[in-house]
């Protein structure tokens, strides 16, 4: 591998100066991926292959820590200082989409034909950005936890019901062995909530916005499905299965690994992580609330800025990226779904019969995409809010009607966000 | 204080001493335990937090956090733009603000007054409410560079120094401070016929010391710690300073121990220049003996 | 003062201006901007044009009311009692959801009291708001005395004459010059609910009595505990102010008290005291907007959370302008906290005027 990179930049350099004469066109791209090494290092590069491929276009790449980085895009784009390539979370595409940061992405779409749905991105019936990956959450469990608590092991066609996900929270605060049964990841504040959570409130049957009309949350966000999950959700907390809003990141992090933390929901990226720690570890499917099992879907996509003078060259680079091998190499560098089934027979964790086969199914199976709307950004922002109240015991319907309020009012004053 | 009793008073110098220490240790813990940490693989870091052992060299030490901070952030080039940004400014505010301040403290002069009043009142308004007016201000302003104007002032230096230069916190501490100077120093020197420049830079500002060292302090932390303002003015690696960049480290699954070790590397600048000050700031207080 | 030796138009404002131009352009500049924006709905990101409300902004923040809710009776007229034993009532939102009450719609309950049978109920526009108001002025009437006089207090303490008290300063000074994001990350380890220090600490020194408590995901206890956080934080550094104050005193002064045989007591109340008049309206200042201004406390720690008990002025405006992508909502909660602000220093500058 080492020495394939090595190569790989040799034959770059000497491209580079072959190329001098018909000079490429510098196009500026922006990545979230600042502050992780392995992440760093394959975007690099596939950004030195590309250079190295083509005598046109030459990328220049500047990453940006995940925390921050849609604030630096936000600051970037009202300064008029956006780059040509930009990558964007899969839920916040529809909101930079409107507000006219990003164009629709000039490519055959015929190329991202057998891509798992998750993973592109229509706004208003345009693509607009493309992943290379998906990302999928289970529910972490021990092997020999679910048999010394004599619990049926829940497979995609027959996952757990609510009552039998219930059954085995209440099992395993029985033993008296874990500090909690249920461990949700209340530390993981912002985007973790609604990406996480919002799938339970929609198989109980309700939703964060009116996906009919993308103009209303009410009946949905507060209407009897959603009062019975908030109901559900704040028994979580108040009965002591799971650690409240309050929880320690760092315990987060540990607890599952720890031995203190029965049941743990996680996304795929910390599944390669945890196996090497826990080594009877498995990935049970979301448990099915009545509305069917859902999971959330979409993560980071690339996208072209709806200010770059070079929209061809910048989707050049987009699809030269949308190759199986890079798309394998991300997967096996940090666990993530590779988009495509080819891909995936090439990593190591999502071939068949590989530990991690199960989140590809999962992801096909179970995953829908957060709202598709620009008002998605605030809705989420109040979602989150409204289930870190519940959990700290908050009227469930007061909390709910008030979160429909702020939703409501900010779609209207968005005009309706474009719907 | 009649008649001394040598035991008497080393009791009383014991007990002095013993209630120094145990506020110092108050003072101290959360640091102790952020230094310590950062030796720790994270697993024993975790495990420690809650007992005596965070605070203590016990486990399995090692600078593994250090070497695998450098690898994941270019902490250097952090630190050296966060002290470049910061010592600019603490010199250029430390000049303007004390040359505003004697304005104010000794000078008669038209709307002085008023003027006073509004640099005070700006004193509450929280940054992060100009922030994006202050954003779009700066995306288009004018630059003289070395191939003529430039327009727009992200990614750079300046951008990051210029608007903080002036504040009315420092104005006010030069102009407290200097109300309690002698004026008739300032008379006197007006009627040998000294500029106003000369009584600024000869008389005034030589009494000044503790006032420049406490002005210093504050504006280096605010500086030191600037976060927003960087974040939203800054894309290019090459000119984040060190609060931004310590968001390199919290990724999913942080690992904690790197946290510590680059809180620690970045802390150590802002010891040294406080350890450093407060010399000056120390010998100022002597040589400022003729107050009173 | 005003002396014709220092009377100078001229180089008065020459010095100041440079100073004044920067203040001017970078804050006074923008904040008018600011102000602009909250009369307005301009949003921080959208393609639709802005337009001008007028106040709407401040009415969606302020807006109160007091409804009165009689409780619940049977077809005979009696009241219904719970099995508890407590009348009921309706819930709230059966009217600020009904159409027969549009002046109350979309309102919240905040608070409610009990008067007679009935229960009096204060709704408002916005409760998170008015939350985040009465935490900051919370925020400010506990920390800006608690931490001024502590700090007076070390202050004293430290300026002494012993050997190796440069130490001590450095050490007590030592939590201002750590970022307070750094601090705040730190502090979570200790505010730990359950096996934190501060949990563990407790319990071994009452041997095991004291019951963990989640300092900082109960509401009763969190703003509590940013608050003492805060204090620890911050308080070396008006102690250093403090100092710099008492050694302006001349040591002649307390010489002559000295002599004079005063008390220790004595001694503070007329010689240190009046000494440090400009000193002590410098930190009242200071404190009070420093505390008026929180923000990275909550964030990191809080997030204003739990149930909004640690909610403030400046995180709501942040939240709102940059997280929900509502500028001018943000913009409107800051000139509201700087009209308070100037109201409280106003204030301030009248009870400290030199009489």
């Amino acid at each position: 591998m080492r020495r394939k990179a090595t190569l790989a930049t040799l034959a770059g350099a000497l491209t580079l100066v072959a190329g001098t004469a018909a000079a490429q066109t510098e196009l500026t791209m922006w990545y979230h991926g600042a502050g992780n090494e392995v992440e760093s290092r394959i975007i690099n590069q596939i950004v030195d292959d590309f250079n190295a491929s083509q005598s046109d276009w030459k990328v220049v790449i500047e990453s940006f820590p995940q925390l921050s980085y849609n604030d630096s895009v936000v600051a970037a784009a009202l300064a008029g200082n956006l780059p040509d390539i930009l990558d964007v979370d899969g839920p916040v595409m529809p909101n930079w989409a409107w507000s006219g940061y990003l164009q629709p992405l000039p490519i055959d779409e015929s190329v991202i034909a057998d891509f798992l749905p998750g993973t592109k991105g229509y706004w208003d019936g345009e693509l607009y950005s493309v992943g290379l990956w998906d990302a999928a959450v289970a529910l972490y469990a021990r092997r020999s936890t679910l048999e010394e608590l004599g619990l049926r092991t829940p497979t995609l066609e027959e996952p757990w019901t609510g009552e039998e996900f219930m059954a085995a929270l209440d099992a395993a605060k029985a033993s008296g062995k874990y500090e909690y049964a249920f461990d949700p990841g209340m530390a993981w504040t912002g985007e973790w909530y609604p990406y996480a959570f919002s799938p339970f409130l929609q198989s109980f049957g309700g939703d964060i916005v009116d996906r009919s009309t993308y103009q209303t949350a009410d009946g949905v966000l507060n209407g009897d499905a959603a009062i019975a999950f908030g109901e559900w959700w704040q028994s979580l907390f108040a009965e002591g299965y799971a650690p409240g809003t309050s929880q320690d990141p760092a315990d987060r992090d540990a607890g599952f690994i720890d031995g203190r933390y029965a049941f743990q929901w996680n996304g795929n990226w910390a599944a390669v992580a945890t196996l090497e720690k826990v080594d009877d570890l498995v990935f049970l499917p979301a448990p099915d609330f009545g509305n069917g099992p859902k999971i959330g879907a979409a993560s980071w996509q690339f996208g072209v800025s709806a200010t770059s003078e070079h929209p061809e060259g910048a989707a050049a680079f987009i699809e030269f990226a949308l190759q199986d091998k890079y798309l394998a190499a991300f997967s096996d560098g940090i666990g993530l779904i590779p988009a495509t089934p080819s891909a995936a027979a090439m990593t190591k964790n999502y071939k068949e019969g590989g530990p991690l086969a199960v989140f590809f199914d999962l992801s096909k199976e179970q995953a829908l995409v957060r709202p598709v709307t620009p008002g998605y950004v605030v809705a989420a922002k109040v979602f989150e809010k409204a289930l870190a109240d519940i959990a700290n015991g908050a009227d469930v319907a007061d909390t709910l009607d008030a979160a429909v309020d702020e939703i409501d009012a900010d779609i209207q004053r968005n005009n309706g966000y474009g719907h | 204080m009649a008649s001394i009793n040598p035991a008497n008073h080393g009791l009383r110098l014991a007990v002095r001493y013993a209630v120094l220490s145990i506020i110092a240790v108050v003072f101290l813990f959360p640091l102790v335990f952020m230094i310590m940490s950062s030796f720790k693989p994270d697993l024993q870091l975790l495990q420690d937090t809650g007992s005596l052992r965070a605070f203590l060299p016990v486990g399995d030490l090692s600078f593994e956090n250090y070497r695998e901070a450098f690898e994941r952030a270019p902490v250097w080039t952090f630190v050296k733009n966060s002290i470049i940004v910061t010592g600019l400014t603490v010199a250029l505010s430390l000049f303007f603000c004390s040359l505003a301040a004697f304005s104010f403290a000794f000078l008669n002069w038209h709307g002085r007054d008023t003027v006073l009043a509004v640099i005070l009142a700006t004193l509450i308004v929280p940054f992060e409410t100009i922030a994006i007016p202050l954003l779009l201000l700066v995306s288009k302003l004018p630059w003289l560079g070395m191939d003529g104007i430039e327009w727009g002032w992200l990614n750079t230096y300046r951008v990051q120094i210029i608007p903080w230069v002036a504040d009315g916190l420092t104005i006010f501490l030069f102009v407290q401070y200097f109300k309690d100077l002698p004026h008739e120093l300032v008379e006197a020197a007006r009627v040998e016929g000294a500029s106003w420049w000369q009584i600024y830079s000869r008389v005034v500002m030589p009494l000044a010391g503790p006032v420049l060292a406490t002005a210093a302090i504050l504006k280096f932390l605010v500086m030191y710690n600037q976060y927003l303002w960087p974040l939203i003015v800054v894309q290019e690696e090459s000119y984040r300073p060190v609060m931004v960049g310590l968001q390199y480290f919290f990724q999913l699954n942080t690992a904690w121990g790197e946290v510590m070790a680059y809180l620690t590397l970045i802390t150590v600048p802002v010891l040294i220049f406080y350890l450093a000050l407060q010399r000056a700031f120390i010998a100022s207080i002597a040589s400022t003996g003729v107050k009173g | 003062m005003s002396s014709r030796l220092t009377r100078s138009n001229r180089a008065g404002w020459g010095f100041a201006l440079p100073g004044f131009v920067l203040i001017a352009g970078f804050i006074i500049l923008p904040f008018f901007f600011a102000f602009w924006l909250s009369m307005t709905n301009q949003r921080l990101i959208s393609p639709n044009p802005t337009q001008f409300v007028g106040l709407e902004n401040y009415r969606n923040l302020l807006g109160l009311a007091v409804i009165t809710l009689e409780p619940e009776r049977g077809a005979d007229g009696a009241i219904l009692v719970d099995a508890r034993g407590e009348a009921q009532y309706p819930r709230v939102r059966t009217i600020t959801r009904s159409d027969a009450f549009p002046q109350y719609r979309g309102m919240r309950e905040w608070f409610r009291w009990q008067s007679g049978e009935n229960v009096k109920v204060v709704i408002a526009s916005d409760v998170v708001f008015m939350k985040a108001l009465v935490n900051t002025l919370t925020f400010v009437l506990v920390v800006a005395p608690t931490q001024a006089g502590l700090a007076l207090v070390l202050a004293l303490l430290i300026n002494q004459k012993l050997r190796g008290i440069n130490i001590f300063r450095m050490i007590y000074f030592m939590p201002v010059v750590v970022s307070i994001v750094v601090v705040s990350l730190l502090w979570r380890f200790i505010y730990d609910g359950n096996d934190g220090l501060l949990n563990n600490l407790l319990a071994s020194l009452t041997f095991g009595w004291f019951t963990p408590v989640d300092w900082l995901g109960n509401p009763d206890t969190a703003l509590g505990s940013i608050m003492a956080m805060s204090i620890w934080q911050a308080v070396g550094f008006h102690m250093v102010i403090w100092l710099a104050g008492l050694q302006t005193i001349s040591p002649t002064l307390y010489e002559a008290a000295e002599i004079e045989g005063a008390s220790r007591l004595q001694t503070f109340r007329y010689v240190t005291w009046p000494g440090l008049r400009n000193t002590a309206i410098l930190i009242l200042i200071v404190i009070t907007m420093q505390c008026f201004a929180l923000f990275a406390q909550i964030d990191v720690m809080t997030k204003g959370g739990p149930l909004d008990s640690t909610q403030t002025l400046v995180f709501q405006s942040v939240e709102r302008g940059y997280g929900k992508q509502d500028i001018s909502g943000g913009s409107t909660i800051s000139v509201i906290l700087f009209l308070i602000v100037l109201t409280v220093s106003l204030i301030q500058r009248w009870l400290t005027r030199e009489r």
